[in-house]
């Protein structure tokens, strides 16, 4: 180093003390559970700022979508919060009905709970297990993997897909459920308690775990309304905020359920909340299944619902509305719409301008994931590199929601 | 309604000559304001009528209109459970607002993508560069010119299906 000489090095004395190094955390780290990057300025173990860079996985949904009918944007959906896909499809659809100005039965807002709510679920039983698997303990996130495995299977009864599920269609669903759906759901709604029981007695009273998350991330309720947070991370946060609940859609109001609040916004609130959700989830689709009501599974509307494959191939009538359909020749309103639905990960909102065309004039989504993780350098600034892993998992930031 | 009402008397009163036109027939409370009193006009919902959360923040473009360039801003009473909607208009030529970070902090991304995808400028931003695009894209692939698929090619017909 002597021949170096002192003019190559730009560390002034001054700085001797404080060396910074810079950590690049992903973009595809195995702790990020997705692909987006975050660049940490370290002093020793504590980081003292980081800044995000996202867009690695932009498909550019939003420009797609003005060249695409309605009925073909809901696949679009599917790849945002790929962890809750059906919430992202019925929600789209629900946007569309109410531009349209479709009202639907109380079978289809049944059916609509029972599946988001099973959604909802297995949103939360991955971040859940994931803050577990991020904190060391793997084995409750084998244990619920395994009822996330059956909430898909249920899909795929359901729907024929698994993943991006392009569930339902604007004005009900394409087929009814059969009996082997609701002995499915059944079975499933009635093992669950047991499973979840398990996973909170390695996890929710944990020494380690409590260490490693109490006073971990946390974020003040009056900055988390600021940061635009939604969801568990809010409600973690104390503030009681629901769109099930403050916007009802899709008859949430005819049940009755709790929304659970934390006081410190740290992770271990959200682990909390997040869990204390599944349970309400549960009594949510009990007490669908009991009430279920009989009727038609899609609403009367032949100028938006696609009718059946087999009644276009044999009746005229159906062929004409599926051809008026497909081609854009059925009056839509002009007009615009914000229809927002509770997410795994809190309001996701469309905002749709329509001119009257085929498709639609402009389309926003309002991902809540893109909203709220800008917060997190915030969140971790002065705290360990581990920690920080944690908080990242506990946020639920999923890449395909962030960045659309 | 008389909700509205109130809302709508309450911003007439103070922001009188700069409100371009009330829109009640969608489903939200619709208010255009001239882009010079924008954050004096959110600052004051939020403040005063108590619009404490900004859901939404986006852009819009209609190359039609004199003032081609829009943001659309969505804000959210928690306490009333009223929402708003707000538009401003800009020019292609000067497309300059003043941002919202000042008054919220999530307005911080949400502009950026508004940036990155319809070029709208928004002045005194802390961080005002491309979220989503890569950084040497030289256009803004959300307004209107750039077609999805390319309009020259010859070797399909589309004419048929609407397109």
């Amino acid at each position: 180093m002597e021949h170096l000489g002192k003019e190559h090095i730009l560390i002034r004395p001054e700085d001797y003390e404080k060396n910074f190094s810079t950590l690049n955390l992903g973009p595809t780290h195995p702790a990020t559970h997705g692909i987006f990057q975050n660049i940490l300025t370290m002093n020793g173990e504590t980081i003292v700022d980081a800044e995000q860079t996202i867009g690695y996985i932009h498909r550019a949904f939003e420009k797609l979508a003005e060249r695409r009918a309605f009925y073909q944007i809901t696949t679009l959906t599917d790849r945002m919060n790929y962890c809750s896909s059906p919430i992202n499809n019925i929600g789209w659809q629900m946007t569309v009905e109410k531009l349209l100005g479709v009202e639907t039965s109380k079978r289809i807002d049944y059916m609509r709970i029972i599946i988001m709510e099973l959604a909802r679920i297995s949103d939360h039983l991955i971040c859940n297990s994931v803050i577990g698997v991020d904190s060391g303990a793997l084995t409750g996130f084998v244990y619920v993997f395994q009822e996330r495995e059956k909430i898909y299977e249920i899909y795929e009864e359901i729907c024929g897909a698994r993943l991006t599920t392009n569930l339902g269609r604007i004005g009900g669903f394409e087929r009814d459920f059969t009996p082997l759906v609701l002995q499915k759901i059944r079975e499933f709604i009635a093992n669950l308690p047991k499973v979840i029981r398990q996973f909170e007695n390695l996890l929710l009273r944990n020494r380690i775990f409590m260490d490693r998350t109490i006073n971990v991330g946390g974020i003040s309720a009056e900055r988390a309304l600021n940061y635009g947070f939604t969801g568990p991370c809010l409600r973690a946060a104390g503030v009681d905020y629901d769109v099930r609940v403050m916007n009802p859609y899709s008859s949430y109001n005819d049940f009755d359920f709790s929304i659970p609040v934390g006081t410190n916004g740290d992770t271990y609130d959200r682990f909390c909340v997040r869990q204390e959700e599944i349970w309400q989830s549960i009594k949510l689709v009990t007490n669908a299944l009991e009430n279920f009501p009989e009727g038609s599974y899609h609403m009367d509307v032949p100028e938006f619902y696609l009718p059946d494959k087999e009644e276009v191939y044999s009746k005229m009538e159906s062929l004409i509305w599926h051809f008026k359909i497909v081609m854009g020749e059925v009056e839509v309103p002009v007009g615009e719409v914000f229809h927002s639905v509770e997410g795994g990960n809190g309001e996701l909102g469309f905002y749709l301008v329509s001119d009257g065309g085929r498709t639609p004039y402009r389309l926003h989504f309002r991902r809540p994931c893109f909203v709220y993780y800008q917060a997190f350098p915030e969140m971790v600034k002065g705290s360990f590199l581990s920690d920080a892993i944690l908080t990242m998992s506990s946020m639920n930031v999923i890449a395909g929601e962030l960045d659309a | 309604m008389e909700q509205q009402l109130e809302i709508q008397n309450r911003i007439k009163e103070r922001f009188l000559n700069d409100i371009v036109s009330f829109d009640e027939s969608s489903d939200i409370l619709t208010v255009t304001v001239n882009k010079i009193a924008i954050i004096a006009l959110i600052r004051f919902l939020k403040e005063d009528l108590g619009f404490n959360f900004l859901t939404d923040l986006c852009g819009i473009h209609y190359p039609q209109q004199e003032l081609q360039l829009g943001v659309v801003y969505h804000l959210h009473n928690f306490l009333s459970n009223t929402r708003i909607r707000v538009k401003t208009f800009t020019s292609l030529a000067e497309p300059e607002i003043q941002t919202l970070t000042e008054v919220f902090s999530a307005a911080n991304w949400m502009e950026r993508e508004t940036y990155d995808f319809f070029g709208i400028l928004f002045t005194n931003h802390p961080n005002l560069i491309r979220i989503l695009n890569v950084e040497y894209l030289d256009y803004f692939p959300l307004r209107k010119e750039y077609p999805l698929e390319d309009q020259t090619r010859t070797d399909k017909d589309d004419s048929f299906f609407g397109r």
